[in-house]
């Protein structure tokens, strides 16, 4: 009997022992899947070192075809977010679970880190992020509808508009055509007055005496006549002489 | 009296006439009307109790301005000369008079030209997208914007530094700027295009000139008051304030104003009425000038001042906006929660809960009576402040294309009157030589005028600017104004002037303009022309100098002229005037010598020579 129950008690250990060990690691599995958003939130903080912080303005830039901030949007945001990390890397292993998002505000405000692919722990540096934002951020925009301005990405600055050189200045385009025209116009007027001028002058070289005797000027009371010499009244003497 | 009412008729040309009265009158509306009526009249009107400084200047104007008005015209409709003739005929002591008006035209003609010179540069510009005026330029490595544009405005920063490229005191004069060299040469281009057949071209320039400032003004008067905040803009401008009145300098500054508004003593007038006929109503004209400047200073200030108050709501908007944002990003409000509207609620009970992050943020105080006060006249109001509002209203190019051709032509038609008071007094003078035909004559007075205006184009040009509009535009021609007038009261003497009026007119002068031109307009001459030089004697002369590199930039560092630069000012404000007792002087010396000056222009012609009569053999 004695050895049957001391048989008894090692069985009754065991099973004891084997139920405490799956309790742990059912204790364990599940911490570490209600761990795990925990750990991602540990590694998401307003002012992390390695985090970024995005500012968001739809209504200011939309008016009234502004759309509500919601999950979808977020979950936007982290497929665009992906997309430039995997444009930047020139690699495909970026995910959406590797953008990760805390501290939302009614702003819209919020910040976000990324992970390395490899390793979930791993933090990309914010330097690399920006630079992959930078060179995305064209695309990121046209996401939301938004710009530069709307769409802030505090710590990297808007990238200023190119200037645009046209070849000639614009204003010499507008100076040409004006003075063009002025010297066509002011050669075109000595010109005609010159010619207005010879024709005078040969005019009178011409009819000689008889202009002369055609525009007489009557005085009369301070005011200036136009005389005509009246051609009715002739000097005989002039042409026969009987 | 002497009758200057023939020319001599051996084949030369009689005296060109104006083809019908319209371009008489609108040459001299022209002439009158510049670019003063908009860019200072608004600006007097603003700063003197709007409505209230009507007062001192419709007074001014019937008891000043329109006598002298009416005598220069009827005095260069008798005696058919330009200023230099009309004077040496009335008295051969007085020719100076004359001399004075030709000199000061002709300073007056280079800086005024430069301005239209400027008025081009801009309105070239205005034909790109976006206004090189409505954003800062790039520096050089295109990290960022050009240092001076962020410190000050892009408007400021493209007159000052890419138009003017300005040194930051006069003693540098810096370059000549091939800009605006060039620019310069079309204004004088121009300038000679519409003087090629005297005023047979002008006449028919007029037609455009004259009155395209009045269809621009309208258009911008109609689209001004559809802008929100132009009723401020207007309430604020003629809000009369009638303790303004008892301010002295008020009534020195309506004299003033009235008087170099109407463009008289410049000779220009004279010349123009010198191609009527005699038998003109010029009294009628002299009104209607008159009353169609004032006219015209008044409603220009409408548009001028509904797009102001268009300005100080837009800065408004802008600076609370600027404070929106910065509340907003604080405290992470939702966006757009506060408004324009709700903003004093949202911020006193913001500052009620979190006073220390509030203050921490630095907002600025948004005032719109601190915007509207921000005035200007001259230069900075076209170049700076309107060319300010013109990139916030739609459409932009149109607008600033419009402004400017309206100025254009306000600042040509000007310029007629300026250089006509050049060329006849030295056509009547006979000192264009035989040979030379009257356009290469023109042509020549251009081309020296734009070579010595070459000054206003560098560096420093526009402080030259200021000294010459400051200096010649001011004193010598209230001197010249004073003696025309007494000459003409008491030394022609008002009877044989009432007679002349009534051979020209058909009536005699009534007893207001006999009392005005005998007393009341020679003692508000005089009494305007000491009051201006006391007023300008009592401080030491400054002028405000653009520096980048002085402390408080942007506002203007307050300079005093240089010691050489303040004898030229002396220089220019004597030199004009120092001809009136010189040639009484000159006179004087030959008559007492026993001999006749050169010239018939006081030698009295035979009234009983009939030249329709001439002997043939």
């Amino acid at each position: 009997m004695e050895e049957g129950c001391m048989i008894n008690s090692n069985f009754l250990g065991i099973s004891l022992f084997m139920r405490c060990l799956r309790m742990l690691v059912r204790i364990l599995v599940l911490l570490y899947l209600a761990g795990a958003p925990a750990l991602a939130q540990t590694l998401c903080q307003p002012n992390a070192s390695n985090g970024c912080r995005v500012r968001i303005s739809i209504k200011t830039a939309l008016g009234n075809q502004a759309y509500e901030w919601n999950e979808n949007e977020m979950f936007l945001f982290r497929a665009t977010m992906a997309f430039a990390m995997r444009r930047y890397y020139k690699t495909e292993t970026y995910n959406v679970d590797n953008i990760i998002m805390c501290n939302q505000t009614l702003r819209v405000s919020f910040w976000f880190v990324v992970t390395s692919p490899e390793n979930s722990t791993m933090l990309i540096p914010k330097a690399d992020v920006e630079k992959a934002v930078r060179m995305s951020r064209h695309r990121i925009n046209n996401a939301f509808l938004l710009t530069d301005r709307t769409l802030e990405f505090l710590g990297i600055h808007p990238t200023l508009a190119a200037p645009v050189n046209p070849d000639t200045p614009p204003w010499l385009i507008v100076f040409g055509v004006v003075i063009g025209a002025v010297f066509a116009g002011i050669i075109a007027l000595l010109v005609s007055s010159l010619l207005q001028k010879r024709r005078k002058e040969k005019g009178m070289m011409e009819d000689g005496q008889d202009e002369e005797d055609r525009q007489m000027k009557g005085v009369e009371n301070d005011n200036v006549l136009d005389g005509i010499y009246n051609r009715g009244f002739t000097d005989d003497d002039r042409f026969t002489k009987l | 009296m002497p009758e200057e009412g023939m020319e001599d008729n051996k084949g030369r040309e009689e005296r060109p006439k104006w083809n019908n009265k319209a371009e008489y009158l609108l040459t001299c509306i022209g002439f009158a009307v510049g670019l003063g009526n908009v860019w200072r009249f608004p600006y007097l009107c603003q700063i003197y109790g709007g409505g209230a400084f009507l007062i001192p200047y419709l007074i001014a104007l019937v008891f000043q301005g329109l006598p002298l008005l009416y005598l220069e015209l009827a005095i260069g409709q008798r005696l058919r000369m330009g200023s230099i003739g009309v004077w040496s005929s009335i008295s051969p002591y007085l020719g100076g008079v004359g001399v004075a008006s030709m000199v000061v035209s002709f300073c007056v003609s280079l800086f005024y030209n430069t301005i239209v010179a400027w008025v081009l540069w801009y309105l070239f510009n205005s034909f790109q997208d976006p206004l090189p005026w409505s954003q800062c330029p790039l520096n050089h490595n295109n990290t960022g914007y050009v240092k001076e544009c962020v410190e000050s405005t892009p408007v400021n920063y493209f007159w000052y530094r890419q138009t003017l490229n300005i040194t930051p005191n006069m003693e540098t004069s810096g370059s000549l700027q091939w800009w605006l060299v060039v620019s310069l040469a079309t204004a004088w281009s121009i300038v000679y295009i519409c003087f090629i057949r005297g005023i047979e071209t002008i006449g028919k320039a007029v037609y455009v000139t004259a009155t395209f400032p009045y269809l621009v003004l309208t258009i911008f008067l109609v689209r001004a008051l559809t802008l929100p905040g132009s009723s401020e803009g207007l309430i604020y401008l003629f809000t009369p304030d009638w303790e303004i009145l008892k301010n002295p300098q008020v009534w020195l500054d309506a004299a003033t104003q009235i008087f170099f508004s109407l463009s008289v003593a410049f000779g220009g007038l004279i010349s123009f009425s010198s191609y009527n006929s005699q038998k003109n109503n010029c009294e009628r004209d002299a009104v209607l000038v008159g009353v169609i400047n004032s006219a015209t200073s008044i409603y220009a200030s409408i548009p001028i001042f509904a797009i102001l108050g268009f300005k100080a709501h837009t800065n408004y908007v802008t600076c609370l906006n600027g404070n929106i944002l910065a509340l907003t990003n604080e405290f992470d409000i939702s966006d757009m929660n506060i408004t324009v509207e709700n903003y004093e609620q949202w911020f006193d009970s913001l500052n009620g809960t979190h006073p220390s992050r509030v203050s921490d943020l630095n907002l600025k105080t948004c005032d719109l009576q601190t915007f509207l006060d921000q005035s200007a006249s001259g230069t900075g109001l076209a170049f700076i402040v309107f060319t300010e509002a013109v990139i916030s209203m739609p459409g932009s190019q149109v607008w600033a294309v419009l402004f400017f051709i309206m100025l254009f032509s306000l600042g040509l038609s000007s310029m007629f009157g300026n250089l006509e008071g050049v060329l006849t007094p030295l056509h009547d003078l006979k000192l264009v030589p035989k040979w030379m035909p009257n356009e290469l004559f023109t042509a020549l007075i251009c081309l020296v005028s734009f070579l010595v205006a070459l000054i206003f184009t560098m560096g420093s040009g526009n402080y030259w600017l200021e000294v010459f509009n400051s200096y010649v535009g001011s004193v010598p021609l209230l001197i010249i104004a004073f003696f025309e007038i007494i000459a003409v009261a008491y030394i022609y003497g008002i009877g044989r002037f009432s007679d002349d009026l009534e051979f020209m007119t058909g009536h005699r002068p009534n007893i207001f303009w006999k009392g005005c031109w005998l007393v009341i307009s020679p003692l508000m001459l005089f009494v305007v022309l000491v009051a201006y030089v006391a007023v300008q004697a009592q401080t030491h002369p400054t002028y405000p100098a653009w520096n980048p590199d002085y402390v408080n930039f942007p506002d203007t560092e307050v300079l005093p002229y240089p010691d050489w630069v303040f004898a030229i000012c002396v220089l220019l404000s004597s030199v004009p005037v120092i001809s009136i007792p010189l040639v009484a002087i000159y006179r004087l010396i030959c008559c007492m010598s026993g001999r006749h000056s050169k010239g018939s222009l006081h030698n009295d012609p035979n009234i009983y020579a009939n030249e329709g009569y001439v002997v043939e053999s």
